[in-house]
C-alpha cells in the first residue's frame, strides 16, 4: 500500500520567497501526526499543497501515490483555518449541502455529533460564537470516511473545555485506517492524542518521531522540545 | 479515575500504571472485562493507539489477555495480582524513604516519625 502522503523534493515559492524549500517526507496511514513548528514554518503552505489549493513550484506531492486531483480529493478531508461556509446558511443546510458534495458525507453521523456537542441544526452560521462554529467545521470534516484528514489550527479558538470535547471527537469518530494531520502551536493540549510528531521550520523538516519515542530518549514532552528547539 | 499524564514519561507506560493501579485496587477485578480500547482511548484522552500498545504489554506482562472475539480480560491469577501489588508498595516505600532522606531525616528517624504518627491514626 502506497503511503498516505508523500513528498519528493517539494519547492514552493511565492515570488521570490521560498515558503518550502526540497521538502521530503512521508506520513503513514492510521496515525494522528502533529505538524508543528513556528508561524511562517510552511505549515499551512504544505497543507494547502495536499489538498490542491496550491500547486508545487517543483517537485512532487502525492496522495496514496497519486498527484493531487479529482481522485485524491475525495479521499481528503479538510478543515481549513478560517471559515468559508456561507454564515446566512443553517447547519442543516449546510450538511445538505456536504451530502451532495461528497458521496463519503455520514450524514447521520455529523447529526449525532452535533447533539452531543449541543449545537442545534436550525440555527444559522452566523448567529454562533466563534468557537461553535469551529465545533460546526470539524464535525463537518470529521464525518466524511476519509483516508487523510488535513486539520489546519483546529483548536485555535475554542475554551479548553470545547478543546477537550473537540479532542474526543477527533479520537472517537476517526476512521482508524485513516490518517489525521494536525498543524498547531497548542502543542500542550493535543500531544498526548498523537502518535508521531513532525517538526518543520523555514520550509524544511526539522525532525520527525514518534512522540513516546521522544518523551523516552529525552525525558521531557513535546511542548517541552519545542520550546527548546524553535527559542527564539 | 482520572487519568493525569505527566509530561516526562512516555504516555503508554503512564498508561500502563494506570491500568495496573487499577487492576490492584480493585477497580478491575479478576476475570473482569476491560472496556475496549476505543472507550478506554475516550476516557483517557488519548490516541487508541498508543492505548492499545499500553494494552499489549499489559498483555506480555500477563496483567490481561485476549480472547478471540469477545475482548480483553483481567487475569484472574489473583496470586500473580498480589505480588505485583507487594512489588509496586515496595517501590512506593523506597520512593518515601528517599524523599524523607532528601529532607535530612535517617531511615532511622523516618521509621521513628512514622511510628508517632501511626499511634496518632490508630487512635
Amino acid at each position: 500500500m502506497n503511503p498516505i502522503l508523500e513528498c519528493r523534493n517539494l519547492v514552493k515559492k511565492y515570488g521570490y520567497k521560498e515558503a518550502l524549500s526540497n521538502l521530503d517526507l512521508t506520513v503513514e496511514r492510521g496515525k494522528i501526526v502533529g505538524l508543528l513548528g513556528p508561524n511562517g514554518s510552511g505549515k499551512t503552505t504544505l497543507i494547502k499543497l495536499s489538498n490542491g489549493l496550491l500547486s508545487p513550484t517543483s517537485g512532487e506531492l502525492l496522495i496514496d501515490g497519486k498527484p493531487v486531483g479529482v481522485e485524491t480529493k475525495k479521499i481528503v478531508s479538510y478543515l481549513p483555518e478560517r471559515t468559508y461556509l456561507n454564515s446566512w446558511m443553517k447547519v442543516s443546510n449546510i450538511i445538505d449541502f456536504f451530502t451532495d458534495f461528497y458521496d463519503n458525507f455520514d450524514k447521520n453521523k455529523a447529526y449525532e455529533m452535533l447533539e452531543r456537542l449541543h449545537i442545534n441544526p436550525k440555527d444559522q452560521l452566523k448567529t454562533m460564537s466563534k468557537g461553535t462554529k469551529e465545533k460546526v467545521q470539524l464535525i463537518l470534516v470529521m464525518s466524511r470516511k476519509a483516508d487523510l484528514y488535513l486539520l489546519d489550527e483546529p483548536i485555535g479558538g475554542v475554551d479548553p473545555a470545547a478543546r477537550d470535547y473537540i479532542l474526543n471527537t477527533i479520537i472517537s469518530n476517526y476512521n482508524p485506517d485513516g490518517t489525521i494531520l494536525i498543524s498547531t502551536h497548542l502543542i500542550s493540549d493535543i500531544e498526548q492524542i498523537l502518535d508521531d510528531v513532525i517538526f518543520i521550520q523555514n520550509g524544511t523538516i526539522i525532525k520527525t518521531a514518534s512522540v513516546d519515542d521522544i518523551r523516552s530518549q529525552e525525558g521531557k514532552s513535546i511542548d517541552t522540545l519545542f520550546r527548546e528547539v524553535f527559542r527564539c | 479515575m482520572a487519568w493525569e499524564l505527566k509530561p516526562d514519561r512516555p504516555i503508554y507506560i503512564q498508561l500502563l500504571d494506570y491500568i495496573k493501579l487499577g487492576i490492584i485496587s480493585g477497580k478491575y477485578l479478576p476475570g473482569d472485562k476491560l472496556p475496549s480500547v476505543r472507550d478506554l482511548a475516550e476516557e483517557a484522552s488519548v490516541n487508541p493507539n498508543t492505548m492499545q500498545k499500553a494494552l499489549v504489554e499489559l498483555e506480555r506482562l500477563g496483567m490481561v489477555y485476549t480472547q478471540r472475539t469477545s475482548g480483553r480480560f483481567i487475569t484472574e491469577d489473583t496470586e500473580m495480582i498480589n505480588k505485583i501489588k507487594e512489588t509496586v508498595a515496595k517501590e512506593k516505600i523506597v520512593e518515601f524513604f528517599e524523599s524523607m532522606e532528601k529532607l535530612g531525616f535517617s531511615p532511622k528517624e523516618t521509621i521513628q516519625i512514622i511510628e508517632n504518627e501511626a499511634k496518632e491514626i490508630i487512635l
